[in-house]
């Protein structure tokens, strides 16, 4: 289950879009799902979900794999599609079965609103499965820069998100770890009732919790030994080059964005 | 007097000063260590090595005495300048990896010290090369071995270029191999660049290595000298917790039970070289 999971995921590759600047990839993410609520009729979602679909091959990710990867987000984009399927009652009747009315506006409105969910969700996960965690943080600590002005932590706040992302694998480890320690002492964690199962989840965070803080300590001292003093004065090991292709994915954003508004009623 | 690269002159330090009954964790203790030596700090746990190293890297000031790094006494201005002429690789592999990659990592310190984009790949690949580690620069360090880490945690030390080099522990965490190729490393980057190190261990069979130990004991220096002076006190090493390195064991396993060896050895293979002859005059 975990494995076919690809949200927020990293595929390596090689493709255009995972050459670009993640600067302009967070940029476009953010203008995109501001521009998706331009579209308003059948052309405007067409040309959204055309679009997408280029990004998508552009990116070079099999959409086979994308569909697979994103099942469980698929439950929830159904359901949004029969809540307003069945509950908006405008436009002519379509259908009527037992106490089921369908209505045209209720059949427009679900497809469309999917439509938007299938398409945000379609370029969030490209953005993760092409950008690196590290690199995405980079991205967003160099975009956040100017709020350093008005005192926020920016370079404080992107190293604990870069130090979390390097600790995820030691900690899954440790708790694989603690997991069998337990078993091995008679817990019994995978069954039982529900609240037998949440009491059995205690041991094992408990020593989790002990371990995480220690290495946090350890990691602490090994940072200050090796000079470390907050953001002033550091340099970046990692640069970030930003590219005419960069400024080009902008530009072509903002020409979908014209046309949205020329298809608008 | 020349105090060396690193000094401590009648070092005191209490962890809680306030309550008089609590015995200071270091106690009076000096001594100096000279560029290009290799020192091997040994104890039992609880001996007062470990606080030695955190006075040695000024997270913690002495109570009393004085602890001078070339030439500069330890104080809170001195400190972070020290701190870059120093490197140290700590005990647990994974906790003092701080960057996604390894590259990232030995370009940590680097970074902190403000040191331009051009000089810090350069220093990178430099530092990396010493420890033999540049094939695994992109490596995450979940895919890296205990020894691999500890090599990168060496070179992410090298990366500044520091006159001294401690290594607390490091290797007691690894398995065998790791251990071995954390040991050759050091031994070959001291042939090459003739760096000082400083070994704080309690495995005497690394400590054997060194240049000159110093045994510490109950917060005090017990005895300094040359790893063969120091091993010809066996038994009151071993009453203080410590584990002689295996060919001393077997020499004086041997010797009690009437094989007539001539000398200590510290190595197998000093001792292997004496058994063979040994049973070819037989």
């Amino acid at each position: 289950m975990m494995e076919k999971m690809i949200f927020g995921r990293f595929i390596p590759g090689d493709s255009l879009v995972h050459r670009m600047d993640p600067r302009a990839k967070i940029l476009f993410v953010f203008l995109f799902i501001a521009i998706v609520f331009v579209a308003n009729n059948a052309i405007g979602y067409a040309i959204l979900l055309g679009f997408t679909l280029l990004v998508v091959f552009l990116s070079k990710i099999r959409l086979y794999f994308l569909i697979n990867g994103l099942k469980p987000v698929f439950i929830l984009l159904v359901f949004t599609f029969f809540l307003h399927l069945f509950f908006t009652r405008e436009g002519d009747l379509l259908l009527s079965i037992w106490v089921i009315d369908i209505y045209e506006e209720g059949l427009r409105q679900g497809i469309f609103i999917s439509t938007r969910f299938l398409v945000l969700v379609f370029i969030t996960s490209i953005l993760t499965l092409t950008t690196s965690p590290i690199s995405i943080t980079d991205g967003i600590e160099i975009l956040l820069g100017p709020f350093k002005k008005i005192k926020l932590p920016v370079h404080e706040l992107a190293l604990m998100m870069s130090i979390s992302l390097r600790f995820i694998p030691t900690l899954m480890d440790e708790t694989g770890k603690i997991l069998k320690a337990q078993m091995a002492r008679g817990s019994d964690i995978g069954s039982g009732p529900m609240k037998e199962r949440v009491k059995a989840v205690v041991p094992l965070l408990i020593p989790l919790f002990v371990s995480a803080f220690k290495r946090a300590e350890d990691l602490a001292t090994a940072m200050e030994v090796r000079g470390y003093r907050g953001g002033e004065g550091r340099t970046r090991y990692r640069q970030l080059n930003w590219r005419i292709a960069d400024t080009l994915s902008l530009v072509l954003l903002a020409g979908l964005t014209a046309i949205l508004w020329y298809f608008r009623t | 007097m020349n105090s060396g690269i690193l000094s401590f002159e009648n070092v005191t330090f209490t962890y809680n000063a306030e309550d008089e009954k609590v015995r200071p964790a270091v106690a009076n203790v000096s001594f100096s260590i000279q560029q290009g030596e290799w020192i091997a700090l040994v104890g039992h746990n609880g001996s007062g090595k470990s606080t030695i190293a955190k006075l040695m890297n000024g997270l913690l000031f002495p109570g009393e005495g004085n602890v001078k790094v070339m030439g500069q006494a330890m104080t809170e201005e001195t400190l972070w300048e020290i701190r870059s002429q120093m490197g140290m690789v700590f005990q647990n592999p994974d906790n003092q990896f701080v960057g996604a990659t390894v590259q990232d990592d030995v370009a940590f310190a680097l970074e902190n010290n403000g040191v331009p984009h051009e000089i810090m790949v350069e220093r990178v690949h430099e530092a990396l090369s010493q420890v033999k580690m540049e094939d695994y620069k992109d490596h995450e360090p979940h895919h890296l071995s205990g020894g691999q880490k500890q090599r990168v945690a060496i070179a992410g030390a090298l990366a500044m270029r520091p006159k001294l080099l401690i290594l607390d522990e490091a290797t007691s965490m690894l398995d065998p191999q790791g251990r071995t190729e954390v040991i050759e490393t050091i031994r070959r980057l001291r042939e090459s660049t003739g760096l000082t190190v400083i070994s704080i261990t309690h495995d005497l069979e690394e400590a054997a290595l060194a240049e000159r130990i110093i045994v510490m004991n109950q917060g005090r220096k017990h005895v300094e000298g040359s790893p063969t002076d120091v091993f010809k006190r066996g038994n009151e090493l071993t009453e203080m917790g410590l584990d002689l390195p295996f060919a001393m064991r077997m020499t004086h396993l041997l010797q009690e039970a009437g094989v007539n060896l001539q000398e200590e050895h510290m190595t197998d293979d000093e001792l292997v070289d004496e058994l063979w002859k040994f049973y070819s005059k037989a």
